[in-house]
This record gives C-alpha cells, sequence and structure tokens, in this order.
C-alpha cells in the first residue's frame, strides 16, 4: 500500500461516519435546558423559604448535584448523556456524574485507593485549572487595586 | 517440520487439527445473530464474580471447560496454552488458568489474540511440540471499559465510529494432524502504523495492518482472494472493513464477495446499539469458535482466512499523542 | 406569566450554552475534559471581566447551572476576598465560593459508592 499517513487519513474520514448533528444538537440544547429549568425551580423554591440569592445559589447547587448523583449510581445519568451529550455535560450536573460514576466504578479497588484516589480522575482538570485561573485573577485585582 | 517464508508466513508441513472449540459469551452477544451457537451464555456480565477481572476469568473458564469437554481431554493432559486477554500484564487468562497447572504463554496482540494464539498452537503442534496445545482468549466490556475509557455510569457520548467490547470468549485445541479442520499455514503480521490517533475508531487504526497480513499471506501461499470461501477479519467494524475494501479495490482485486468481519457479525446493530460493530479479543474468539469452525468441520466452509486484527495502544500513549499501531495475524483454516 | 418568561429565560440561555459545548464534541477534536476547563476558565475570565453577572441576571439558573457558571462563581468568591482579605484572597476566595458544590460531589460520590451496585452498561434497562 503505497499511501503517506496523510492520505490514509483522508480516506478514513472517508469511510468514518459522521455524526448525526441534526439530532445531537437539538437533544443538547434542550436536555441542557430543562437541567437548568430544573435548577431554576429549586432556586425560586429556596428563595421561597426566604434564603438570600446566594445562599438559595448553593443550595441549588448541592441540590443539584445530589439528584445527579443519585441518577448516576441508578446507572440512568449515562443513558441520558447518551442522547443528551453536552446538555448533560456542561450543567454542574456533568460534573457531579464525572465525580460520582469514578467514585463508584473503582470501590473494587478499595474505599481509600480506589474510590478515595480516583474520585477525581476526570473532574480533576476542571478544579485545577478553574482554581488557578481564579487565584491569577486574584493576583490581577489585587496588583491593579495597588496601581 | 513448518517452514518459515519470508514477512511472517508459516506453511504447515503436516497441519495440525482443530480438535476442539467452544465459545463463552455475555447477554448481549446471545441475543445477537450468532447467540444460538455459544457454546455458554450468561444473563450476568458479573459471571458471578465481585470484580469485573473476576467476571472475565470466569467467562474464559467456561470456554475452556467447554472445549475441553468437546475434545474429551482433561485439563492435565494440555501441553501448552496460549493465551491472552486485553487487560493490564493479562490477568484475565493468567487468573483463569492459575489453579490448573498448566504450562501457560502469555500473549498480549490486543483483538488479534485468537488468531495469534492459534497460530502458536499450531506452529507448536506441526512440529510435535506438545501433544494437545490450547489457544485461549477472551474480552469483557465492563473490565475493558474501565481500563480503556471511562467509568460505566459516567456520561459520555460515543460517536459513529467507536465500537463495542465483546463480553465473549473462545477457546481451541489443537493436535497433530488427525481430522478437519485443518490448520494449513499462518502469516504472523507486521505492526502497520498509519498515523490514526483517534481512540474512538479502531477500524481506522487497524484496517491497513488487515490488508498487508492478508495481503502478505496471498503473495506468500500463491493464493488469491477466490481461493477462500470466507476471509474473516476480526474487528475492523463498519468502517474498517469499507476502508479494507477500498484499498483492496485500489489493487483491482474485489475483496468484498468473499469478506466478512467478526465485528458486523456479533451484533445485530439495528436493534442492539454498537454503533461500528463489536471488537475485542473474544469478539473474532467467540464468532471463529461459536460458528465459523463449525461450518469448516462440516464441510459447508472449505477454506477460511482468519485474519483477526488488534490496536497496539494503551490509554496512557494515546494521552501523550501518539497514534494507534495495528496488526493482524492471519490463520488458514481448511476442511481439506 | 413572569415565572414562564423567567424559565423560558433558563431554558433558553442553558440550552444555548450546552449547544457550543456539543458542537465542540462533534466538530472537533477536544475531549469532554478538555471542554469542560475551558468552560471553567471562560467562566472565569467573563465574571473577572464583569460580562457574566448581566447574564446571571437576565437568565438566572440558565447561566449558573452551566460550568461556566462554576468558572464566575470562583472570579465572584476571589473579587470578595482580596476586596476583604488583600492578596490571600486570591487564595481562599475560589474554593470558599465553590465549597458547597465541591464538597456535595465529594459526599455524594462516596455516598454513592458506598450504597449502590457498580453500573454496567451491558444489563438489561429495569424499565
Amino acid at each position: 500500500m503505497k499511501m503517506t499517513d496523510n492520505e490514509y487519513g483522508s480516506l478514513a474520514k472517508k469511510c468514518s461516519p459522521n455524526t448525526k448533528m441534526y439530532k445531537t444538537l437539538p437533544m443538547a440544547f434542550i436536555i441542557g435546558g430543562l437541567i437548568c429549568c430544573i435548577g431554576q425551580g429549586f432556586m425560586n423554591i429556596y428563595k421561597s423559604f426566604g434564603m438570600n440569592m446566594s445562599d438559595a445559589g448553593v443550595m441549588t447547587s448541592i441540590t443539584m448535584v445530589f439528584l445527579s448523583a443519585v441518577f448516576t449510581g441508578f446507572g440512568l445519568y449515562d443513558r441520558i448523556a447518551k442522547v443528551g451529550g453536552a446538555g448533560t455535560l456542561v450543567p454542574i450536573t456533568g460534573f457531579a456524574n464525572a465525580v460520582v460514576s469514578p467514585a463508584l466504578e473503582f470501590k473494587t479497588e478499595g474505599y481509600v485507593l480506589g474510590t478515595g484516589a480516583k474520585m477525581f480522575v476526570i473532574a480533576g482538570p476542571v478544579i485545577v485549572y478553574g482554581l488557578c485561573a481564579s487565584v491569577l485573577y486574584g493576583i490581577i485585582l489585587y496588583l491593579v487595586r495597588l496601581v | 517440520m513448518s517452514v518459515y517464508l519470508n514477512k511472517g508466513t508459516v506453511i504447515m508441513s503436516n497441519p495440525p487439527s482443530i480438535r476442539s472449540f467452544a465459545a463463552a459469551a455475555g447477554r448481549m452477544e446471545g441475543e445477537g445473530p450468532l447467540g444460538s451457537c455459544f457454546d455458554y451464555v450468561s444473563q450476568d456480565s458479573t459471571f458471578g464474580e465481585n470484580t469485573w477481572e473476576k467476571s472475565e476469568s470466569r467467562l474464559q473458564q467456561h470456554a475452556l471447560e467447554h472445549a475441553l469437554a468437546k475434545g474429551g481431554i482433561s485439563e492435565s493432559e494440555i501441553s501448552l496454552l496460549f493465551a491472552g486477554d486485553l487487560l493490564n500484564q493479562c490477568t484475565g487468562s493468567a487468573y483463569s488458568v492459575r489453579d490448573i497447572g498448566v504450562p501457560f504463554v502469555g500473549l498480549y496482540g490486543a483483538c488479534s489474540t485468537m488468531a495469534e494464539s492459534l497460530s502458536m498452537a499450531s506452529i507448536f503442534s506441526d512440529n510435535g511440540i506438545g501433544k494437545y496445545n490450547v489457544a485461549l482468549t477472551s474480552s469483557h466490556f465492563c473490565s475493558a471499559e474501565r481500563q480503556f475509557r471511562f467509568p460505566e455510569t459516567y456520561g459520555g457520548q460515543r460517536p459513529p465510529s467507536a465500537q463495542w467490547t465483546a463480553t465473549a470468549s473462545g477457546c481451541v485445541v489443537v493436535e497433530q494432524h488427525s481430522a478437519p479442520p485443518y490448520v494449513k499455514s499462518v502469516t504472523i503480521g507486521t505492526i502497520k502504523d498509519m498515523g490514526i490517533k483517534d481512540a474512538n475508531n479502531m477500524g481506522a487504526a487497524m484496517a491497513p495492518a488487515a490488508y498487508a497480513t492478508i495481503k502478505t499471506h496471498l503473495e506468500n501461499t500463491g493464493l488469491n482472494v477466490d481461493d477462500f470461501d470466507l476471509i474473516l477479519t476480526g474487528d475492523l467494524g463498519e468502517v474498517g472493513t469499507r476502508i479494507l475494501c477500498d484499498l483492496f479495490k485500489k489493487d483491482g482485486v474485489d475483496l468484498e464477495s468473499v469478506h466478512n468481519d467478526c465485528g458486523l457479525m456479533l451484533f445485530d446493530r439495528e436493534k442492539q446499539d454498537v454503533h461500528a460493530g463489536g471488537s475485542g479479543c473474544g469478539c473474532s474468539a467467540s464468532v471463529l469458535c461459536g460458528h465459523i469452525l463449525g461450518r469448516i468441520k462440516s464441510g459447508e466452509l472449505k477454506n477460511v482466512l482468519f485474519t483477526a486484527t488488534g490496536a497496539l495502544m494503551s490509554p496512557t500513549l494515546v494521552q501523550q499523542g501518539e497514534s494507534i499501531p495495528g496488526i493482524a495475524h492471519a490463520v488458514h483454516i481448511s476442511a481439506e | 406569566m413572569e415565572m414562564f418568561m423567567e424559565y423560558l429565560r433558563a431554558f433558553l440561555v442553558g440550552g444555548a450554552l450546552c449547544l457550543i459545548g456539543q458542537l465542540l464534541i462533534d466538530l472537533t477534536k477536544l475531549t469532554p475534559a478538555r471542554i469542560l476547563v475551558i468552560y471553567v476558565v471562560s467562566g472565569v475570565i467573563l465574571g473577572a471581566l464583569g460580562w457574566y453577572e448581566p447574564l446571571t441576571r437576565f437568565a438566572g439558573a440558565g447561566a449558573t447551572i452551566p460550568l461556566t457558571g462554576f468558572g464566575y462563581q470562583l472570579a465572584k468568591g476571589v473579587y470578595l476576598a482580596v476586596s476583604e482579605s488583600g492578596l490571600m484572597g486570591a487564595f481562599t476566595g475560589g474554593l470558599q465560593a465553590c465549597s458547597g458544590g465541591i464538597t456535595a460531589a465529594v459526599l455524594f460520590g462516596l455516598l454513592v459508592a458506598l450504597l449502590f451496585k457498580r453500573g454496567d452498561k451491558t444489563a438489561k434497562i429495569f424499565s
């Protein structure tokens, strides 16, 4: 076969089916939107309990994480994610699923070395780069204020 | 004494016989088009064990037990056991036979292991080394996913080119020349890497190796595509099959008329959500041992070129930005 | 009517943020982990620039639930902490603001691991 890697890559691309974007895009939009509506519902519930915006926001996050954890445990979150794609990945429920699923999966290696150590194997980068970006912002903010 | 031709082809001098064979599988494979061919099907993917790794070992044991029973031989009569799987350090195989006291040769060929192990067993038998040599391999969806990809409950979306690792196992017992099916020749493949980096498109990564091995085997043996009733690849799936046939078409050879792929045969892709088809060592192993060998034994198929394909990558190397090398081993199994 | 509009805004903005993610999945070679990193860092940047706050006022959970909202929380937390404690706030503010969500994920992760059976995609769906 006298073909360069590039030529082969083109052949491979030609033979590979494309993602059906007319299915994935609307579903991501709808499911993502619905998850946010559920979040909005909890915000309103907590505000009606007399909480301020900030506290209601925190409670909503905790609640959504809890629901995602339960759905993940029952093996339902990944079934929704199959059709939801980014609609389930992008909301905070996706973050929670990325933490809960390895925690559950690796329990066969023990609760310390399995669940404990591997809990952040998927979601770790979000914490690392989110926090570091915020620290950088904080330093810049402090220096700007000094000036 | 076997004869080595160049580039990996070995011609058997006194073609060894396949004495017996068996396949074991999980629920989804049992519900597929070949479900009734398997010697053992479990509805429960745990196979009664509490870790996926142990489940895979148990799955292998079922295939081995049935193959030995069908061949009328006991564990202690095995001369050499050639076995491998997808798990790190091939623990699926090592742990499945650790208690039976058999001389053990662990192999890694990724999804090509059935052809690799059968080649080894046949070459040793052809040269009078070992009375009963066994080839054994397996794959398990759950143990493979947690090692290569994501936790079971993780909400990821698989692209259309992705394949489904089969929960299945196959076992072949080889002896010196007696009755069909015979192993007439094998070609040990050369690694081929054409720069595919997408771990979700294994078919594209492995097709060049399948092309190279089949071509080498035909050239070395002087046979044509039409000399075979079936040229059966392991798990190229929908994408790899298309590429393979295209590559042969460029050579002016019509492979399509005799080609099929175990990854496409194992599952019903309309009803079962496996995207581009089945994959894993157990895919080609179970299709060979469950469905094909029986048809060769009965004479329905006269000459089959069984070419299992494997992707020799690891998640670490993929993360490092490396491309995926492929390999394919071919075994000419005949009823004559 | 007002409540319906509130949910509609959450739906549309949340959906749109997810749609962008789906385009990244389908059209680029970016893995999900990298996409999430892009989202959270974008949220920090947009929050720092003051551009995300109006979106949260407009769309509520439609802006706070997606991971960009997580980044925005980090930025907001750092802003408040630096105002109160100076440079130290750069280190404490982010994690403080997101502590609820992260702790919940860790706790419920452990609880689910303790209480639930391992997942199995090959098993029949119970429905």
